[in-house]
């Protein structure tokens, strides 16, 4: 099996680092916010993964990807907690309309 | 190739969950960007990535996404719905960010570049799996910031059940 060209995992890549930097700037719920992100994280990791082929040693970019995994994964949990209390606080997961109270 | 069918897919499944407003198809078009992204790390030669791919996002990451759109919106009115805003100041960054990169990543001439020329070979030879190479490097190399990703996930799994827990029921 040949090799797939590395410009176009990496067009890949910036495709969808566009299309979540696109959900995070236009969407105004939080949740869909988050999804953005865990979409920029995946083109990184694509990233990551593709230069890792070209790693004599092998295995730095993967083992970053793994990392990067682990924490997208802690970061989630913690965000949509938070969403959660926002939501019960305020009655709404619209980042528009949540404003500070006195 | 099979490469440009996942890269199709995760391309028109990630543009849709920009594009619609349902937050649930949005949730189950990232399903399917995340499913194609892990094919192509199979055919990266990174197994052992696709297969934690697989379980943290697939398994975790987007089940936690489809509990929050459960709980934090009302069927009933619109708010299953998202809204949009800054339509064309943010499709303008994003678009500008997009053939930026596309534009720099085209003028790269990467097969110059001194490593990955070293690499021109089949730097894997034999050996397809990673699994074992990564479990090595994890308990050699890397030990230390695996240990530190471990205490982030106690640390992230307390905070966030503390975050959660509805503070007028309890006792």
């Amino acid at each position: 099996m040949d090799r797939i060209p590395l410009e176009h995992l990496l067009l890949l890549g910036a495709v969808l680092f566009s299309l979540g930097l696109w959900a995070v700037l236009t969407k105004r719920h939080a949740v869909v916010v988050l999804m953005g992100i865990e979409l920029i994280f995946n083109a990184a990791n694509l990233n990551l993964v593709a230069f890792s082929r070209y790693d004599p040693q092998l295995m730095q970019g993967q083992l970053f990807a793994l990392f990067v995994m682990v924490i997208a994964a802690a970061e989630s949990a913690v965000a949509l907690a938070i969403v959660l209390r926002v939501y019960q606080h305020f009655k709404t997961a619209n980042l528009n309309q949540i404003v500070g109270e006195e | 190739m099979l490469f440009y069918l996942f890269a199709a897919l995760a391309t028109i499944s990630g543009a849709y969950m920009v594009l619609t407003r349902n937050l649930l198809y949005a949730a189950f078009a990232l399903l399917l960007t995340l499913l194609s992204i892990a094919g192509i790390f199979v055919m990266l030669f990174a197994d052992f990535v696709a297969v934690v791919q697989l379980m943290v996002y697939v398994g975790g990451v987007l089940v936690l996404i489809l509990f929050g759109i459960m709980l934090s919106t009302r069927v009933k009115d619109k708010s299953v719905m998202s809204q949009n805003v800054n339509k064309s100041w943010g499709s303008m960054v994003a678009g500008v960010v997009l053939v930026g990169l596309c534009y720099t990543i085209l003028q790269t001439d990467y097969a110059t570049l001194p490593w990955i020329e070293a690499a021109s070979t089949d730097v894997l030879g034999e050996q397809k799996s990673t699994v074992q190479a990564i479990g090595v490097k994890l308990m050699t190399d890397v030990v230390l910031p695996f240990e530190i990703a471990s205490l982030l996930l106690l640390i992230a799994l307390m905070g966030s059940a503390y975050i959660a827990t509805d503070k007028q029921t309890k006792l």
